[in-house]
């Protein structure tokens, strides 16, 4: 059964299907990969997947269980995290709040302040950002400020988290890191789902990937069927 | 029984052209510039009391007022845009904070423009009369001056409607209306037409307020309730749709008529009862996006 | 010398807060009826500007509410006073405020804050027309008759108002409630999936700040002795808070204090001397802080403060 279903899931928005009728499954303890060109739908099934959107037909399950039309607040306490494109970070407050916030609320069951204080730091750590607790987000660089996010996320106790471009506008030494903490994440076991456009990444971290474009997908496989399906390196180079 | 309903429907529609004209005004300042002016009935306030005293201080004809109130409102806020507004705009942090923080700039001036309001005219209600014979429609008697009024509004709704989708500074401001940032790399003034919008929307009020001054007694502190109706009439047209505020201005006006019909004094509640549906059921108004 | 220093400044705020208000307990001892009187201004000024900051700081929300739940808390008050002993009245107040607020949070705080801003800017007039139907339609008066109570007790009340507001406003500033209101401040959006309820925590502050205010204006109507929807609902005190806490500054705790403090006494100078200007001189006052004091009078002292020590570090 896999952790993660979706079912004919669509959303228009006016008269444009940015997502239509995808069907996809994520299981436990993989790394599935999402790619496709811009405004293929990628962050749109997302936010379908995460709460913030609302698909209009469709399910889509977490554990067996339909989590659409839910609010975000609730799919995050049942166990789905996610970091955003955008890295919205709480900018004026210090890293440690900014995880601290994720161990208060994210999970299910109330946290007394003392544990969620250390699991926060915990978590600092893990992601590299120790010395950087009582730094403002806004003050982070980008890569810090995505670890952050990431760290955040962590702290809500997911089993499942969605990555939204984390390697984008990072160096090639700053994506390489990153590639470790998914790796190491995955360690963790915790199941993650995410977005890139940055190829080589992908193609070594993620067991599976999915393609969209125009909202459709198009294909799925190993990296390796990816790498090599003519469908896939149409769509890119036809772009 | 017809009489009756015409009666109502024709008041409602007297009362529409006002409100039309009054949320359009606003609607531009909200939908191009971003401005949630609240001191937009102040403009109206200051309209109808300019007019009160040119009539009575040098028996000029309200009509011929509107040649002055309305390039003065225009001139005005056109200034205050480019001091006040266009100022917050380059030190707010996001379009976010300048929308809070220049809606609290707009409340400061609110109670600036009522000061000197206060100052200049008194506390008194004021009033006068001009173009008050009546007029026969359909066995319903009307107000000549009320009728002069739901002329004024729609001529110059039309007009406007007109400029925007016609002329070259029209579509100017849609484009800003829609994004500020690419229309000015467009080669359009942004500026200037963001001041020019913020002007224009000053220009309907003083206008409005001219109107209201030939059928309603006149004061100080009338602004406000202007206000309120201005902005529950934006949002039932759409937030940044100018057509919408036209026709929300008139069905406000017909449900400010009908209620009024059978309960004077609960027409502002009846507007918030809308107020609420629309919260409720589709805050993006009639034709928002 | 270095840890000495930070004690003293760790104590300095809450010693000298206690110590204020142990003097203005036991003020109305010794002090003239004038000065008991132009207190209990600066209180309630204080209390609606705290309140005002309680929510509307850390999420951003701007409410131009407070008028409302003034003028609810004067009715109750009117309605009330003498069929209830005055802590009842008050708690009433406080209580019918409360629910007016539940009741606008929920319906407008799920929506984009122009909405909330707009709703709660409107919302003290439509009260007051409401109120004006009714009371003409019904009960046939326009204004009412409140009970009287002497100088010092209304003096007390809001001191008590006071305490407990800047007990819960200190305790929701330190606890995850505080830090979670910040947060949808920052971001609404990550807040939410951090885990944040947001639209019931926001309802929930909103409600909480109107309370202290509804409580204000019960105590505050006994002064006045008569009223009408008019004086009742008055848009000068949405307007009043939200000078104080802008002039004040929002980011520290002390900022809205002293903002309140600041105008309540100006405002007593200001009518006396120049009863026709006041409004004219707050509201460009206002103006002038949000254009040039973005942080307010406290955050202006801060820049003058670091830019001094500052200048010192630059000589070791």
């Amino acid at each position: 059964m896999p952790i993660l279903e979706g079912e004919g899931v669509t959303k228009y928005f006016g008269g444009l299907a940015a997502v239509s009728s995808v069907d996809f499954s994520v299981y436990q303890g993989e790394v599935v990969g999402l790619i496709g060109p811009n405004g293929a739908g990628k962050t749109t099934l997302f936010n379908l997947i995460s709460g913030a959107l609302v698909p209009q037909s469709g399910a889509v399950k977490f554990k067996a269980e339909n989590i659409a039309g839910l609010k975000p607040h609730r799919i995050c306490k049942k166990g789905v995290a996610r970091t955003f494109q955008s890295v919205k970070i709480f900018a004026n407050m210090p890293a440690l709040e900014n995880t601290l916030l994720g161990a208060l609320f994210g999970k299910p069951n109330n946290t007394a302040a003392a544990d969620a204080l250390r699991e926060a730091t915990e978590l600092l750590e893990f992601v590299g950002l120790s010395a950087a607790r009582a730094t403002p987000a806004k003050d982070l660089t980008l890569a810090n400020q995505k670890r952050l996010e990431v760290a955040r996320a962590l702290a809500t106790k997911p089993e499942l988290l969605l990555l939204d471009e984390l390697m984008a506008g990072l160096n090639p030494t700053e994506v390489a890191q990153a590639m470790e903490l998914v790796t190491r994440i995955r360690d963790r076991g915790i199941t993650v789902f995410m977005i890139e456009h940055v190829m080589k990444a992908i193609m070594s971290v993620c067991d599976r990937i999915m393609v969209l474009h125009h909202g459709v997908k198009i294909a799925e496989g190993t990296p390796q069927e990816i790498a090599t399906s003519k469908t896939v390196v149409e769509v890119y180079l036809g772009e | 029984m017809i009489v009756t309903i015409l009666d109502i429907v024709i008041a409602g529609l007297l009362l529409g052209g006002l409100y039309a004209l009054i949320a359009m005004g606003l609607s531009l300042q909200y939908g191009v510039a971003r401005v949630l002016n609240i001191s937009h009935g102040e403009f109206i306030m200051l309209g109808a009391l300019t007019t009160w005293t040119l009539h009575r201080a040098f028996g000029i004809n309200p009509l011929i007022s509107l040649a002055v109130c309305g390039p003065v409102a225009f001139v005005l806020g056109f200034i205050i845009h480019r001091t006040l507004f266009k100022r917050l705009l380059t030190s707010s942090a996001s379009p976010g904070v300048f929308e809070s923080n220049s809606m609290l700039a707009s409340f400061g001036l609110m109670f600036i423009i009522q000061n000197i309001a206060l100052v200049a005219w008194g506390p008194e209600i004021r009033g006068y009369s001009y173009l008050a014979f009546p007029v026969d429609l359909g066995g319903a008697l009307f107000g000549a001056n009320r009728l002069v009024t739901l002329g004024f509004a729609v001529v110059i709704g039309l007009a406007f409607y007109l400029f925007l989708a016609l002329t070259r500074t029209g579509k100017a401001v849609r484009a800003a209306a829609q994004d500020p940032a690419t229309a000015g790399l467009m080669g359009v003034n942004i500026d200037n037409v963001l001041a020019l919008c913020f002007g224009f929307g000053a220009a309907m009020a003083g206008i409005a307020g001219m109107l209201i001054s030939m059928c309603y007694p006149v004061h100080g502190v009338m602004g406000l309730e202007y206000t309120i109706i201005a902005i529950i009439v934006v949002v039932l047209g759409g937030l940044g749709s100018i057509p919408g505020s036209f026709i929300g201005g008139f069905i406000l006006g017909l449900i400010g008529s009908i209620v009024t019909y059978f309960e004077p004094g609960l027409a502002l509640a009846a507007y918030y009862v809308i107020f609420i549906l629309l919260l409720l059921v589709r805050p993006t108004g009639i034709m928002g996006k | 010398m270095n840890i000495t220093r930070v004690d003293f400044k760790k104590m300095w705020g809450p010693g000298l807060l206690l110590i204020i208000l142990v003097l203005l307990a036991t003020l109305s001892l010794h002090a003239s009826t004038y000065t008991v009187i132009l207190l209990t201004s600066i209180l309630m000024y204080v209390v609606m500007t705290v309140s005002w900051v309680i929510f509307s700081a850390p999420t951003g929300y701007i409410s131009l509410a407070p008028a409302a739940f003034f003028g609810v808390g004067i009715y109750t008050s009117a309605i009330l006073g003498n069929k209830l002993p005055l802590p009842i009245v008050i708690f009433v107040g406080g209580l019918a405020s409360f629910c007016l607020a539940l009741l606008v949070g929920a319906l407008t705080l799920r929506l984009k804050g122009i909405y909330f801003a707009m709703f709660t800017f409107g919302l003290v007039e439509l009260i007051k027309h409401l109120l004006l139907w009714y009371e003409i339609k019904f009960t046939g008066t326009r204004g009412r008759f409140v009970i009287v109570v002497d100088n010092n007790t209304i003096y007390h009340v809001m001191l008590i108002i006071l305490v407990a507001l800047l007990l819960i406003a200190y305790l929701i500033r330190r606890s995850r409630f505080g830090l979670a209101l910040q947060s949808i401040g920052e971001n609404e959006d990550a807040a939410a999936h951090t885990g944040i309820n947001v639209n019931a925590l926001k309802t929930i502050a909103f409600a909480i700040s109107a309370v202290f205010v509804g409580a204000a204006g019960a105590i505050m109507a006994t002064r006045w002795t008569y009223i009408d929807p008019y004086i009742a609902f008055n848009p000068l005190f949405s307007f009043m808070p939200v000078l104080m806490a802008i002039f004040g500054g929002m980011r520290r705790f002390y900022g809205p204090i002293l903002g309140a403090a600041i105008f309540a006494y100006l405002e007593e100078i200001l009518i006396t001397r120049f009863p026709y200007y006041y409004m004219l001189i707050f509201g460009t006052i206002l103006v002038v802080t949000i254009l040039y004091l973005p942080d307010g009078l406290i955050g202006l002292i801060q820049k003058v403060q670091r830019r001094i020590s500052g200048g010192q570090h630059a000589n070791t």
